[in-house]
């Protein structure tokens, strides 16, 4: 075949939302050679959409704020399913994180004495997300974009990652280093723009690929979340943890439909909105669960002076945890209290000034008014729930990010642990900067001590190509955007945010069906930046990500978190000891119950 | 509510190419976007258009729709009339890669050559303190999505291919307002901007500002008071004698701030 470009870095990252680019940042700075792949321009990773801010217990609103009480938040809002040493790295080190941001040039949004404001939100103690506006996300991007220009640090375009290679896909003479997976040796993908093959030599690769939102009909996710990272490391050998957590965030836009799903930040209730149905009535009192009730208001006068005076007042039921609130607006649309268009009403126009909420909330104002005709100072929203985040991810070590394939690490969304059965909102841009500096010095390091590069073999790269290619080989075949299509239904109909035994068996058969479909794609034209290519490469990885989904989601019979069953309602204690593990076994996904990692003492006794 | 539009979608690469006729079927409350994803889906699975978040918040999805420079994911149709064709073209600042995509790597490279923020040091106590109102000037700047539809109409560049390398455009002369005016920075970038970015070759026209989807004042708060920012440091005439004296002029390169970080 003919020679193909190739490239040789100490650390290739896959993806340059936040994680992967702080993680480059970092790998960077511990002095190893870097080359990040992303499958869009520079800047326009998902990490864009982020809203509300960034959480980390910085204390410059609310003294009594401490990582302490950012980690048992977390624990608590994950339902203490989380990785507890991720969780407590996580929340020691996000305000050193923020800061380093603002030496890198972000405007934060300031208090009067000038230190970086922080606002309220859903199942934080204490107002802790810094931010900017309602666009936090494209600040934090825009300021890692150009700290990673400023260093020099390569970076490759519209250029997407069909393939990892380890020691062991090589069959090379190399001595296996763990049971199963082989170390880590390159990558494989092909340039949007020509269609022409590319390949990285590399001994570490950080994964930063983010979600798996585009399997959902109604998501509030971009294209390129088909759950690439997920899949590449199952491939490789890696394992996925608690991929029966699906995050539905409460609120996005119901109308009209062309932007259903469109998010719309939880900082409208952080900074006073609240929910009605149809009759007018705050409904969010009628679902305070047992877990929340000593520290949730139980009326609406206390919630409202909440806002006002945190130490003696208990937080509004509308700033509940995301599961919570999405489970609660489902449950008034199916008992017939919804609002035109099938959601529920979100109203801060009744409550907040017309300057105040444009001040606080310019994109949503913005947004609205752009896509709904809706004067968000005016009027109420409809919000309904959307497809959001994936709580599951590739199983990494806390302190290092590597997965169980040496060489190989997640950082961000398409990690797994940190957020156990549910994400508490503003944790997820702290995440992924806590954990894409841990996973990119440590890929530096790593990459340091193993000392040469690896190389790759010329078969390993022929076969990679040829499964690239093999929808451009089928004549009449299956058009993938149906498939696509095909998926979502399933997905959105039978694992979405409430579920049961049989539906889920269901989704698996017709899982198996398209899966049977996307060995039969086809695409018309050429190799040049070809979406129907690239989409029939994505089908692949969303078809495997959303098997995982609903092989976990059918075994864990409770409902906790992100995880509703309608046949299991309860949450069960000794379902709060496990942990799911997906691995690939043959040409499936296999489930394993692995025990939780137990905390030690001094951080239990901060649940006593 | 549906209806059957009528569009015409340029079709074609760096060799060349054609405006295509469609008819897509179409719903109440759509935008343009969805009307190009339904012609991929159902007619033309190979249609090249760049777009992600499909929100207006990461500017990818940058074309001239019936010739005005837009996003096409916050362009509704029902902004056009009952029966209007509707032509979407790429950006034609730009060259073609595909299609609607255009190469905008040109965006890229002046990117590199802004020299990087430079934070006075730390206080004591480990906090920066800025004041709203001074983050407020560099914000509005900041929230540009860098759809680079005010690098597409700008006429310095739009039909002269041969400025580019001296011109960096009104993207980037936010991003030096931007540096400029940040409370903490400590680089002076007044002489890259004249001499580097050529801000001088822009006669405010302000043709960016009015296609900002942001809505950000690019020539009112970033370009003008640029522009005389420059003007006070190159003919200022106390400055002016100080480097004739102290030959400031004649330093070398390395005084430049660079571009790179540490």
């Amino acid at each position: 075949m003919a020679e193909i470009e190739r490239h040789s870095f100490d650390v290739l990252v896959v993806g340059a939302g936040g994680a992967g680019l702080r993680a480059a940042i970092a790998a960077h700075d511990a002095g190893a050679k870097v080359g990040i792949v992303c499958k869009s321009l520079l800047g326009k990773a998902h990490t864009v959409m982020a809203e509300g801010g960034i959480a980390a217990a910085m204390a410059n609103v609310w003294k009594e704020d401490n990582w302490k009480v950012h980690f048992r938040d977390t624990m608590r809002g994950g339902k203490m399913l989380n990785h507890w040493r991720m969780a407590q790295l996580h929340a020691q080190e996000a305000p050193d994180r923020v800061r380093e941001l603002e030496e890198w040039g972000a405007l934060f949004d300031r208090t009067p004495d000038g230190l970086i404001s922080q606002r309220d939100f859903g199942g934080h103690r204490y107002a802790r997300l810094a931010h900017v506006g309602d666009r936090t996300g494209l600040e934090l991007i825009r300021t890692l974009q150009q700290r990673a220009v400023a260093l020099g640090i390569e970076v490759f375009m519209e250029c997407t990652i069909t393939k990892l290679f380890t020691s062991t896909s090589a069959a090379s003479t190399e001595k296996r280093v763990s049971a199963g997976a082989g170390r880590i040796s390159g990558a494989f993908g092909y340039w949007r723009e020509s269609g022409r093959f590319i390949a990285f030599e590399a001994p570490s690769v950080v994964l930063a690929t983010g979600g798996i939102g585009k399997s959902y009909k109604v998501t509030s996710n971009s294209w390129e979340y088909t759950g690439d990272g997920h899949a590449l490391a199952l491939e490789a050998g890696a394992s996925l943890v608690n991929m029966e957590f699906v995050q539905f965030h409460p609120t996005g836009m119901v109308w009209p439909p062309s932007v259903k799903g469109i998010l719309v930040t939880e900082s409208v209730r952080g900074d006073g909105g609240v929910l009605r149905n149809s009759e007018g009535r705050r409904f969010m009192f009628d679902y305070i669960p047992e877990f929340f009730k000593a520290e949730t208001a139980d009326s609406e006068e206390e919630a409202d002076r909440w806002y006002e005076d945190k130490t003696n007042n208990r937080r509004p039921p509308e700033l509940l945890p995301r599961d919570e609130v999405a489970r609660a607006i489902n449950a008034e649309v199916k008992a017939g209290r919804g609002s035109p268009h099938g959601g529920v009403f979100l109203d801060i126009a009744s409550r907040r000034t017309p300057e105040y909420i444009r001040r606080r909330l310019p994109s949503m104002y913005h947004q609205f008014k752009e896509l709904a005709d809706v004067d968000i100072t005016a009027e109420p929203m409809e919000v309904g729930p959307t497809c959001h985040y994936v709580m599951g991810g590739v199983a990494v070590d806390p302190d290092t990010g590597e997965s169980a394939v040496p060489g190989l690490y997640a950082a961000g969304e398409v990690a797994g642990g940190m957020h156990g059965a549910n994400r508490l909102g503003g944790n997820s841009l702290s995440d992924l900067l806590v954990f894409g500096r841990r996973t990119g010095l440590n890929a530096a390091y790593a990459a340091g001590r193993r000392g040469e590069r690896p190389t790759i073999g010329d078969e390993e790269i022929r076969a990679a190509s040829e499964h690239a290619l093999a929808p451009f080989g089928i004549e009449g075949g299956e058009n993938p955007y149906t498939v696509q299509q095909d998926l979502q239904e399933v997905m959105h109909n039978l694992v979405g945010i409430i579920r049961t035994a049989d539906e889920m068996k269901q989704a698996l058969t017709d899982l198996a069906a398209l899966r049977e479909r996307i060995t039969r794609l086809s695409v018309e034209g050429h190799r040049q930046y070809n979406p129907g290519w690239h989409l029939a490469l994505d089908l692949h990885n969303m078809l495997r990500v959303s098997e995982c989904i609903a092989r976990a989601a059918l075994e864990r019979t409770e409902s906790r978190g992100g995880h509703t069953r309608d046949d299991y309602p309860a949450t069960d204690d000794s379902w709060g000891k496990v942990n799911l593990h997906c691995r690939l076994d043959g040409d499936g996904v296999g489930i394993t119950r692995e025990p939780l990692p137990q905390m030690p003492d001094d951080l239990r006794e901060l649940f006593n | 509510m549906g209806y059957d539009l009528k569009m015409k979608v340029w079709r074609g690469d760096a060799t060349g190419g054609d405006l295509v006729d469609y008819t897509v079927p179409v719903e109440e409350g759509e935008v343009v976007l969805d009307a190009l994803h339904r012609i991929q889906a159902t007619q033309s699975g190979d249609l090249a258009v760049r777009w992600n978040c499909k929100a207006g918040k990461c500017g990818s999805c940058s074309t001239e729709i019936n010739g005005k420079p837009r996003l096409a994911c916050m362009t509704r149709l029902s902004t056009f009339e009952p029966g209007e064709t509707v032509t979407v073209t790429p950006l034609r600042t730009f060259p073609v890669v595909r299609d609607l995509v255009t190469d905008v790597s040109y965006n890229y490279r002046v990117a590199e050559t802004v020299p990087a923020f430079a934070p006075e040091p730390r206080p004591a106590d480990g906090q920066y303190r800025m004041q709203q109102v001074d983050v407020e000037r560099g914000q509005e700047f900041r929230k540009c999505i860098e759809c680079f539809l005010c690098q597409n109409v700008c006429h310095v560049i739009r039909d002269h291919e041969e400025n580019k390398p001296a011109f960096s455009g009104p993207r980037f002369f936010l991003r030096y307002a931007e540096l400029e005016m940040h409370p903490l920075d400590t680089n002076d970038r007044r002489a890259l901007a004249r001499e580097q970015a050529g801000i001088g070759l822009c006669n405010i026209t302000k043709c960016c500002t009015e296609v900002c989807p942001e809505g950000i004042h690019i020539t009112d708060n970033a370009i003008i008071p640029m522009k005389e920012r420059v003007v006070d440091r190159s003919f200022d005439p106390v400055t002016w004698l100080g480097r004739k004296i102290f030959r400031r002029d004649q330093l070398p390169e390395a005084q430049v701030p660079q571009g790179r970080a540490e």
